[in-house]
């Protein structure tokens, strides 16, 4: 399969501005789970608030959150896909741009030193694009991920050390979803990487905490941990907003890797609840849009 | 817990009698302020032209579309989606905002520390938290954008909006020392170890 540039571009457009306007519907289960066991009353009332923007957004075709975030594209390329790395990177880059100038949309990213916003939510290295491959014959999917600076900014690592063991995992990801309280706009999805290295652990966080909600960590370890510390964080009052409450988190979730014999790392990255993201599925059939 | 209807710009007694879990709706006029307008503000010695004596602020940087001034548009600007942005990066600004500007009122999410909540006895200032990441809402209470100001900053420019029934936001830090924020942070300190016990961590 040859893929079209100028799909790609306009692919890249569209998914950033549906990420930022439709929530994707385990998300919204999310929201009807945790109104389900809440057992405050502002949590409850802070949570009903939360729903009738996500109708209000759709009703009104507006963003969620004004916060437009930092761009994230993450690019699965299946078998038999014939494109050109660089060409498909520009095309990510002019779509991205033309989200935020056709729509228009707030640039949030600055140059890290100068502060300069070049208004096109682009700059040196972003948006960050990630590169995966697949079995799947004739298959390019794009997932689109606005990553809000109020969760990012709720991002911690850990070097920990073999001897410290899995306490010392549990210990940080409770401390974590603490010092975060509610800066980070709970209830969020809590994203826990474990093993590889430092900037693997961090990157895993980060896939852990956009995976879907109701998906499982592939490790039957790691799926255990999940459970216990799902339920974990849900016990230390946080609640909605950091105003208290039960639902403090939607879920925890790990992704793992392999470790050095010596080290024991750990990062935490948070998603706040307007957890968006939008998907682009391009196969000989054409384009098709989802979560 | 009462709610209050509050015509903006505020007095200091009206200010002071709010109390934390009361509800607030404003009216008339509202400020958006951001990191980069208290860095230039406070920092670098930057001065502007509008009048905060008495007024809110609410943390944002907002999403707009650039028009030709009209008398819907005065300043150029249309509102797209307008929102609210984690209040405690902007902490150590809410003293000069009350105390150089004459601020009354910090909208935000998430909460301030205890800095602010000295300044907001001292100086007769409570804390409204909004409802964090609930833009597409925030934005059917902004009428238009009244005037801007440092907008060599923007999007992180000094914003006036017109407003229709603003809330209903909570009071979560008042005049008096209460800020539901330290309330809620003291009882999950207090959880940590039993939590922790919880998933079999040695103490």
């Amino acid at each position: 399969m040859k893929v079209d540039l100028q799909c790609v571009e306009d692919a890249a457009k569209e998914l950033y501005i549906r990420a930022l306007k439709v929530l994707p519907p385990d998300i919204k289960d999310g929201f009807t789970q945790l109104r389900r066991q809440e057992s405050g009353a502002t949590a409850q009332s802070l949570l009903g608030t939360m729903v009738r923007n996500i109708t209000v957004a759709e009703a009104t075709n507006n963003l969620l959150c004004q916060d437009t975030g930092i761009p994230i594209y993450n690019i699965t390329i299946g078998r038999g896909v014939q494109v050109d790395g660089i060409d498909l990177e520009h095309a990510i880059r002019r779509g991205c741009t033309r989200a935020t100038q056709d729509h228009p949309l707030r640039s949030s990213v600055v140059h890290p030193l100068t502060r300069k916003n070049e208004h096109t939510s682009c700059g040196i290295g972003v948006p960050v694009i990630h590169w995966a491959y697949c079995a799947t014959p004739d298959l390019l999917e794009i997932e689109m991920v606005p990553k809000g600076s109020g969760s990012e900014n709720g991002s911690f690592l850990r070097m920990a050390i073999p001897a410290e063991g899995v306490d010392a995992i549990k210990t940080f990801v409770i401390d974590s979803v603490l010092a975060a309280g509610g800066k980070t706009c709970p209830p969020t999805i809590v994203g826990v990487g474990l093993g590889g290295t430092s900037d693997l652990v961090v990157a895993l966080a980060k896939r852990a905490a956009t995976r879907p909600l109701g998906s499982v960590c592939a490790d039957p370890d790691g799926a255990t941990l999940e459970r216990q510390l799902s339920a974990a964080v849900n016990q230390l009052g946080v609640g909605p907003q950091g105003l208290g409450g039960d639902s403090t988190a939607f879920a925890v979730h790990i992704e793992l890797a392999a470790t050095h014999i010596t080290m024991n790392p750990i990062a935490v990255n948070m998603q706040c609840h307007s957890a968006r993201r939008a998907r682009a599925s391009f196969t000989s059939h054409g384009v098709r849009y989802g979560f | 817990m009462t709610h209050h209807v509050l015509d903006m710009p505020a007095s200091e007694a009206q200010v002071r009698a709010l109390r934390i879990n009361d509800t607030v709706t404003l009216r008339n006029t509202l400020y958006g302020i951001r990191d980069a307008t208290q860095i230039h503000m406070f920092d670098r010695g930057r001065s502007t032209r509008l009048d905060l004596r008495g007024h809110a602020v609410i943390h944002t940087a907002p999403n707009v579309r650039k028009v030709p001034p009209s008398a819907e548009h005065p300043a150029g600007y249309a509102p797209v989606c307008i929102g609210t942005t984690t209040s405690d990066r902007m902490e150590r600004f809410s003293r000069p905002l009350m105390e150089r500007e004459g601020v009354r009122l910090i909208i935000g999410k998430g909460g301030l520390r205890d800095g602010s909540s000295q300044a907001f006895a001292e100086l007769g200032g409570a804390y409204l938290a909004i409802v964090g990441g609930t833009a597409a809402l925030e934005t059917t209470w902004i009428e238009r954008i009244e005037d801007v100001d440092l907008d060599d900053l923007n999007p992180e420019s000094l914003w006036r909006f017109a407003i229709r029934d603003f809330g209903p936001l909570l009071v979560a830090m008042d005049s008096h020392g209460g800020s539901l924020y330290r309330t809620v942070q003291a009882d999950t300190a207090g959880k940590r170890a039993q939590v922790l016990a919880s998933l079999g961590v040695r103490a």
